[in-house]
């Protein structure tokens, strides 16, 4: 029942998209939300939805994927899309009861919704396509410049691998004692808020338990390996850029250029 | 009265093509007062199995009856199903929550609506069959040994009072001592309430002193079921499945191959013992 839960969504493959350095892709989706944002005019989004959809088809993820994330922001998305479309003062197009849709509205509205798509095609790709364990590896080593500011780097990139890592097990924990309390008649299902709320608690107790047991297990394990943070760690599987990388690198430099000009390339080529 | 299977199949993941067949086919009687041992290796079904007897888990297809009564029945009520099919799950001591030992032991009973002298009389009770030691009582379930727990966890179980009691590996991470206390407290509980056990146990050395009859799956189907002496005869087959047959009828059935009159169907040591002397002239 709990298993259908999805978190971390790697769809496992082969492609250059999967194979390219953690950094690279999420130093990419970060200028990739950015530059959405700069533009004012339709070629701008065209040729961002372009290079989207290039990346899209590389990545060999079946697009499906791609729109299971939007479904999570789609309450987010119609608000927005309908608050432009009424709200915004200008020319008006249409109007009734006392609802105007004007010009400008429509333009924002418009806008907004484009750039919202891309924005969360464009970040699923990257977590589509990154084990969480990658991603928290190019995390860290973007991050390692706030050492600096003696902000612990390591040690949060290590929490948050073993926090993910963590997630199916207590899923699955959770599924097991549910069922070990329903088999002594516990019913999680039926009863008012107050009685629901109460009868969590034969279920959250274990849980914690449990979770305090793996840690304290964990805690132990890396001790009696020597794990002692951060400081002088070596990596089995060090990032380094590759030929790939670079070439993705100039990719992304020629998409921004590329899009961000492209209102003035279209005029000058008309 | 009993439980009866028939034709019972269950897959994991619905209809992604990820979907695994867990069982296939099962069809299975146990009669009132019997004491089945179900062995199977770890992922050949057994625990999928023992999870429909009581509801947890609804087959893909088949029907499974109880006292008589189709339990997917759309009438049928699953926490009554649930109150008389005790279900013991691996490392039950992990469901522990109370404060106390005999508040958790009472969470059961007064899941099924019983008063509070009902409640406390059947906790006692249950504490008692699994030997528990009355000074532990009222001390938190999380202060108890790992045998301890385990105990406290099967009177949790045992309160409710169920016609028939399946235990999922109940001796799994045990000591040898402590796992022959509890499954000779399972039997005697056996022999004393006449209720329907059902042993789940990956080990036949564990169950052949204790059981009726065995129940051998493999891959998600029913491999063999009969008698241990039955079931032991195939000791080729259940080596071919990766399953030991107890380390005396190996040794009987060394015997004979190498030329010696001996009984190969002595499941226990001493009975093994007996015809080996035999079979030596003493």
């Amino acid at each position: 029942m709990l298993r259908d839960i999805t978190l971390g969504q790697y769809y496992q493959t082969e492609s250059v998209i999967h194979r390219l350095d953690p950094r690279i892709k999420l130093g990419g989706t970060l200028v990739y939300i950015i530059s959405l944002f700069f533009f004012n005019h339709i070629w701008g989004y065209l040729a961002a939805a372009l290079f989207l959809a290039v990346v899209i088809r590389l990545s060999k993820v079946p697009f499906r994927f791609m729109v299971r994330g939007m479904k999570a922001v789609l309450f987010l998305f119609m608000l927005t899309v309908v608050f432009n479309l009424f709200l915004t003062p200008g020319t008006p197009l249409i109007s009734f009861y006392r609802l105007t849709i004007t010009r400008e509205g429509l333009r924002t509205a418009f806008t907004m919704a484009v750039r919202l798509i891309l924005l969360v095609i464009g970040s699923s790709v990257m977590t589509l396509t990154t084990t969480p364990n990658n991603l928290t590896d190019g995390m860290e080593n973007m991050l390692r410049p706030l050492r600096v500011f003696k902000v612990p780097v390591h040690e949060v990139a290590m929490m948050m691998s073993i926090a993910l890592r963590f997630i199916p097990i207590l899923l699955e924990e959770t599924d097991k004692i549910m069922k070990a309390q329903m088999a002594r008649g516990a019913n999680f299902e039926s009863g008012n808020l107050l009685k629901r709320a109460k009868a969590l608690v034969p279920l959250l107790v274990p849980l914690f338990v449990s979770a305090f047991r793996r840690a304290n297990d964990l805690a132990m394990a890396m001790e009696a390996r020597c794990y002692r943070g951060g400081e002088g760690r070596t990596r089995m599987k060090p990032l380094i850029f590759q030929r790939r990388d670079f070439i993705a690198c100039a990719c992304i430099a020629l998409y921004l250029a590329v899009s961000l000009t492209a209102g003035r390339l279209v005029w000058l080529w008309i | 009265m009993s439980m009866i299977l028939d034709h019972v199949s269950y897959r994991y993941g619905g209809d992604t093509p990820l979907a695994v067949t867990a069982l296939k086919d099962v069809c299975l009687q146990i009669p009132d007062g019997q004491f089945v041992g179900l062995i199977g290796h770890t992922g050949s079904g057994k625990s999928t199995l023992v999870q429909h007897m009581n509801g947890l888990l609804r087959a893909s297809s088949g029907h499974i009856y109880w006292n008589g009564e189709d339990i997917y029945d759309k009438e049928y009520d699953m926490k009554k199903l649930r109150s008389q099919v005790g279900l013991v799950f691996q490392y039950p001591e992990h469901q522990l929550f109370e404060t106390d030992v005999f508040s958790d032991v009472c969470f059961g009973p007064r899941n099924l609506g019983l008063d509070k002298r009902e409640t406390e009389l059947r906790a006692y009770d249950a504490l008692k069959k699994v030997g528990l030691p009355d000074e532990l009582f009222y001390q938190s379930p999380f202060d108890l040994s790992g045998g301890q727990k385990r105990r406290a966890a099967i009177a949790g179980v045992l309160a409710m009072k169920p016609q028939m009691l399946i235990l999922d590996e109940p001796t799994a991470g045990l000591d040898p001592k402590g796992r022959d206390e509890i499954l000779g407290q399972i039997k005697q509980l056996q022999t004393q309430t006449g209720m329907t056990i059902l042993l789940v146990s990956h080990s036949m050395e564990d169950v052949a002193e204790y059981v009726d009859r065995i129940v051998v799956m493999n891959q998600g189907s029913i491999l063999f079921d009969g008698s241990p002496r039955e079931v032991f005869a195939h000791n080729r087959e259940l080596e071919e499945v990766g399953l030991a047959v107890p380390q005396v009828t190996d040794l009987l059935h060394r015997l004979k191959d190498a030329g010696f009159e001996v009984d190969t169907g002595a499941t226990t040591v001493k009975e093994a013992s007996a015809t080996i002397l035999q079979a030596l002239g003493y």
